[in-house]
């Protein structure tokens, strides 16, 4: 990469774009933006020690999501990411809510009717699951953000591939 | 007014001024919330992004969110809080999916149980004027569940039912 045109990295840094440069395969020229909104955030030298720290095969992955939560905190200086995982969490507790109402509807209607045929029972493998994972301490619930006061959650937060592979095997 | 130096300025060993943009934020009781946010963005950066909001309470606020992202880079240097976000963003889906089949399951049921009861309401009997012949509606023969007539007289005792 450093062969031809630096990195969109040393054009910003003004410095010449070494071969074995550890910004070059992840921030290209043609991309400026991306580049700047890391270093703004983060610090070019702190991206630096944080890609090095990683075997090469995790590094794509580590600048999705560096690029993903600077540009969350550029578009939100008090929340960034987090006003977005309040938000997701407001969603599945709702849902939470709803799974609970027509659970009980569902048993009920089964009560009344009386013994159901097999093929009409819940199914049963999917009672114990937990969607949420902040039950089991793993995500920890933010409900003290306010995160309305000043989050307008923009679209990509809704549902998006971050990642252009699969990042959760 | 906290008196001595704050945590960032402890940990950048520096004099602690009276109008240091982290005393607030990062009180000299707590050096690891400053370390792990310094480590991740840095003082300057830090500073940078205090000093552009306006309001006490909104800095408060977004020190500990810098706090918390920082921290869970820390621990996942990959893909830090946003695989949190990933994360949700399944759960969410597997929740819509599960909610829409119980849903499914609840209008099927639903469906069954009126149309069980609107075939109990059709099944009206009635008495043959001349005879003691029981004449049952089409309906039912065209549901298939019941004979034409069934002869209701003490000596018939057969009925055929289909």
């Amino acid at each position: 990469m450093g062969g031809n045109s630096p990195c969109a990295s040393c054009k910003l840094l003004r410095r010449r774009c070494a071969k074995d440069c550890v910004f070059a395969p992840y921030f290209p020229p043609d991309d400026p933006h991306k580049f700047a909104i890391v270093h703004k955030v983060f610090g070019a030298s702190n991206v630096s020690k944080m890609l090095q720290e990683l075997p090469v095969q995790q590094r794509a992955d580590a600048v999705s999501s560096l690029v993903y939560e600077a540009n969350a905190r550029v578009r939100d200086p008090v929340y960034g990411c987090v006003g977005a995982i309040s938000y997701l969490q407001n969603q599945v507790s709702q849902l939470q809510m709803q799974l609970a109402v027509a659970q009980a509807e569902i048993l009920c209607i089964q009560m009344q009717q009386g013994p159901v045929m097999p093929t009409q029972q819940i199914d049963e493998d999917n009672h114990d699951k937990s969607y949420f994972l902040h039950d089991n301490g793993l995500i920890p619930k933010f409900i003290n953000f306010d995160s309305s006061s000043s989050t307008v959650i923009p679209d990509s937060f809704k549902r998006e591939s971050i990642f252009r592979h699969d990042m959760v095997s | 007014m906290i008196s001595g130096r704050c945590a960032a300025c402890k940990y950048l060993r520096r004099r602690c001024p009276s109008d240091c943009i982290f005393s607030p934020y990062f009180p000299p009781n707590d050096h690891q919330r400053f370390a792990c946010v310094h480590r991740i963005y840095g003082a300057s950066n830090v500073g940078k992004m205090l000093q552009q909001i306006p309001s006490h309470d909104l800095r408060a606020k977004a020190a500990d969110t810098l706090y918390f992202e920082a921290k869970y880079r820390i621990q996942d240097p990959v893909y830090g809080c946003v695989g949190m976000i990933t994360q949700l963003h399944q759960q969410i889906h597997s929740a819509e999916s599960e909610l829409a089949k119980i849903r499914a399951q609840i209008a099927f049921l639903n469906s069954n149980d009126h149309a069980q009861e609107s075939q109990v309401q059709n099944i009206e009997t009635k008495l043959h004027p001349d005879s003691n012949i029981l004449i049952l509606p089409e309906q039912i023969n065209a549901a298939g569940l019941w004979s034409t007539y069934v002869p209701t007289s003490a000596s018939s005792t057969q009925t055929s039912w289909f």
